[in-house]
């Protein structure tokens, strides 16, 4: 019997320990459950990221027949909501501003004249993209119009102005580059943050816990090795890891109906580098803090920064460099890259190998502090 | 006799908290086989001596082997071989008492591991209780857990870090003669306490104040070496006898024990002389052996005044 090197029967002994201490903590338990069904709720259906009637100011400096069709399009889109004419510009920005609209639409003033030569008139959306997520669908929604909104309108002898990219040019005017988020876009990336939460708070509590409770003097004095009781405790929360992704995916398909084009096996494999890289992480933690308290306020610590600058609650290609920089170093925002890629995009195991390495660094690095950290002796 | 024939065989052993330091050069000798007795005042440095000795703490200074492993350099040997009793009762309350035991079990790889189990529930009593939670159990019981835990791995020596406080009389006999039995079979047993008749029960004794050995040995040999006098008094009036004699020359303790006033001193010319200015007919006095409580207690007080 070797007690140097890592053996199996001694890091056994650690899952099955906190199995069933897992089955004991009802609590915990259940939270480990209710959190991704309580996310779910809010961020599936609380939050909608395809909002339509949104307020909207028209700016209409021509008033003909053509100008007239493209309001009522627009109207029926769905997206918009005409609440307010605006007489000047000045105007319309300070609706903008005020956040009483959402959009100013601006028809110039020689609309229907230069839509009638063919000279493709611009016609301008501004949009107050504080809350990108809410812009995004109904400037898709007015590009796609486009294309067919003069289409009675220009017939017979007008029809050769329904040019190949539309007979009017949208522009959009926006402080922000959103990403287009939509529903399906944001359960797939749910599925990180969920991870991140639970994975990270109940592992920061593993060794603290048996600290505070004295039974990390008894533990310490067996010929346990640091890396057994990291795996041993990091294994059975793998599992419930697992638990989450397949009750979010299930929402997904069956509540949510997001289309999974991808391979399903690829995004389990992944998910286990991902839920190894933030069980790693709450380890650590727990090495770190002096008690349970201070091991959860590091978790969320670690917590905002995966929600906020990951990509999940703002595009990241939006995000300022700096929050970006953050938001490479964090395993979930390579996870929802993945995760999104996967489901949505149907991408293989090439496309997504770029987000892989950063995750496996990560998990290396994280793995390598908490086994360092962790302390064999009580001094 | 041979180094190998000591189960802790240590010298100089000092640790450090900062600027203080909590245990103090100490040289201890312990035979195998033997129960060893390690007392001392509450933040005298028995717990921290006792995790220096299993690895949890390294020490800042000295040297020694434990069951003839190097203190510093093989504490995974040591680990393997030693079954430490905590102080504080450490095993898992959210585990039942079959479970904490399986668990430590699997731990040390415990051959044949189910009857291991079944085998340590039966020797102590537990094998009706062997699903109750840990955490349900009541102080004694959870000794008695703790114990069988300790013994699990057949370990050959046992630290045992006041096993007994708050526990029964009953239980704490049945206990020492489950610790007389172990011993009996070879195993070496290393215990703190502050109960006077288990120092009494122990082989050989040691006593620490302040981080610093104060004496050991026997109990004959630690009593003999106090050079304590002690008289016993009965009679009237015992509350003013002691307030009479209190800080006389050659007096160091007054104690009361029920009906009788228990007076010593270190010096026996000095105590006897300050004794004949207050004897009387009154009373009946009587010169006896002094006991343990009386010799720690005269050791403390000494120990005082020369290293706090
Ligand atoms: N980790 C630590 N850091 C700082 N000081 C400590 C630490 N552990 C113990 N001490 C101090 O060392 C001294 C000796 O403590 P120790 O627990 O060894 O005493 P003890 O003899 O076991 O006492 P008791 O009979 O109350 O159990 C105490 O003053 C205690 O405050
Ligand atoms: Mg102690």
């Amino acid at each position: 019997m070797s007690t140097r090197r890592f053996t199996f029967h001694r890091f056994w002994a650690i899952v099955l320990k906190e199995f069933i201490q897992m089955k004991r903590d009802r609590v915990t338990f259940g939270m480990m459950v209710g959190i991704p069904l309580m996310q779910l709720i809010i961020f599936g259906f609380a939050i909608n990221s395809d909002p339509k009637h949104l307020p909207a100011a028209i700016r209409a400096a021509d008033q003909g027949p053509f100008a007239r069709t493209l309001v009522a399009a627009l109207k029926n889109s769905g997206y918009f909501t005409l609440v307010r004419e605006a007489a000047t510009e000045a105007e319309a920005q300070r609706l903008l501003q005020l956040g009483e609209v959402q959009f100013v639409i601006n028809i110039p003033e020689d609309f229907s004249r230069q839509l009638l030569r063919g000279e493709r008139p611009t016609v301008l959306i501004e949009a107050d993209a504080t809350d990108p997520a809410a812009v995004g669908p109904a400037v898709s929604a007015t590009r796609a119009l486009a294309d067919t909104v003069f289409n009675h309108d220009l017939s017979g002898p007008l029809a050769r102005l329904r040019a190949k990219e539309g007979p009017v040019d949208f522009r959009i005017h926006a402080h922000y580059n959103p990403e287009n988020i939509t529903q399906y876009n944001i359960v797939p990336g749910l599925m990180g943050v969920v991870l991140t939460m639970t994975m990270v708070v109940i592992t920061a509590l593993a060794i603290t816990r048996e600290r505070e409770r004295g039974t990390m003097e008894n533990l310490l004095a067996t010929p346990v090795r640091p890396i057994e009781v990291m795996l041993g405790k990091i294994l059975p929360y793998i599992a419930v890891g697992y638990i989450q992704v397949s009750l979010i995916l299930l929402a997904a398909r069956f509540i949510f109906h997001v289309p999974m084009v991808g391979n399903l096996a690829l995004l389990y494999a992944v998910s286990f580098l991902f839920i190894a890289a933030n069980l790693s992480v709450g380890i650590t933690f727990s090495t770190l803090a002096q008690n349970q308290l201070q091991a959860v306020q590091m978790a969320f610590f670690f917590f905002l920064p995966s929600i906020l600058l990951s990509g999940f609650m703002f595009p990241f290609r939006g995000m300022p460099e700096w929050a970006q920089t953050i938001g490479s170093c964090l395993p979930n925002t390579h996870f929802l890259r993945i995760a999104r890629g996967i489901l949505l995009k149907g991408n293989g195991l090439a496309e997504i190998a770029p987000e892989l390495w950063p995750l496996l660094l990560f998990l290396a690095v994280a793995m390598t502090i908490g086994v360092k950290r962790y302390r064999q002796t009580l001094d | 006799m041979s180094a190998t024939d000591y189960a802790i065989d240590v010298t100089g052993v000092t640790k450090r908290f900062g600027a203080k330091t909590v245990v103090n050069a100490i040289d201890l000798q312990v035979r195998r086989g033997e129960i060893y007795g390690f007392l001392g005042p509450n933040g005298s440095g028995k717990t921290t001596f006792i995790r220096m000795l299993c690895g949890l703490l390294t020490p800042d200074a000295g040297s020694g082997t434990c069951l003839g492993y190097d203190l510093r350099a093989q504490q995974a040997d040591i680990k393997r071989h030693v079954g430490y009793m905590t102080q504080r009762f450490s095993y898992y309350e959210d585990l039942s008492i079959r479970e904490n035991l399986d668990f430590i079990a699997r731990i040390y790889a415990v051959p044949d591991r189910a009857a291991a189990v079944q085998q340590s529930l039966e020797r102590l009593g537990l094998q009706n209780r062997s699903h109750q939670l840990a955490g349900q159990l009541s102080g004694g019981w959870k000794q008695r857990l703790a114990l069988a835990a300790c013994l699990i791995h057949s370990p050959q020596l046992l630290l045992l870090d006041e096993p007994t406080a708050g526990v029964d009389p009953k239980a704490r006999r049945e206990f020492w003669d489950e610790i007389h039995r172990l011993a009996a079979d070879g195993l070496t047993v290393l215990i703190t306490t502050h109960y006077m008749d288990e120092a009494e029960r122990c082989h050989r004794l040691a006593y620490l104040a302040y981080g610093n050995l104060l004496t050991r040995g026997t109990l004959d040999e630690v009593l003999t070496t106090a050079k304590l006098t002690t008289w016993t008094v009965t009679g009237p009036g015992l509350r003013a006898l002691a307030d009479l004699l209190r800080g006389r020359p050659g007096v160091e303790q007054v104690v009361a024990f029920g009906n009788t006033l228990h007076v010593s001193g270190r010096d026996v010319a000095q105590l006897d002389a300050t004794i004949a200015t207050v004897r009387s007919a009154q009373h009946d006095w009587r010169k006896i052996r002094a006991g343990l409580e009386d010799v720690f207690i005269s050791l403390m007080d000494e120990a005082k005044d020369n290293f706090s």
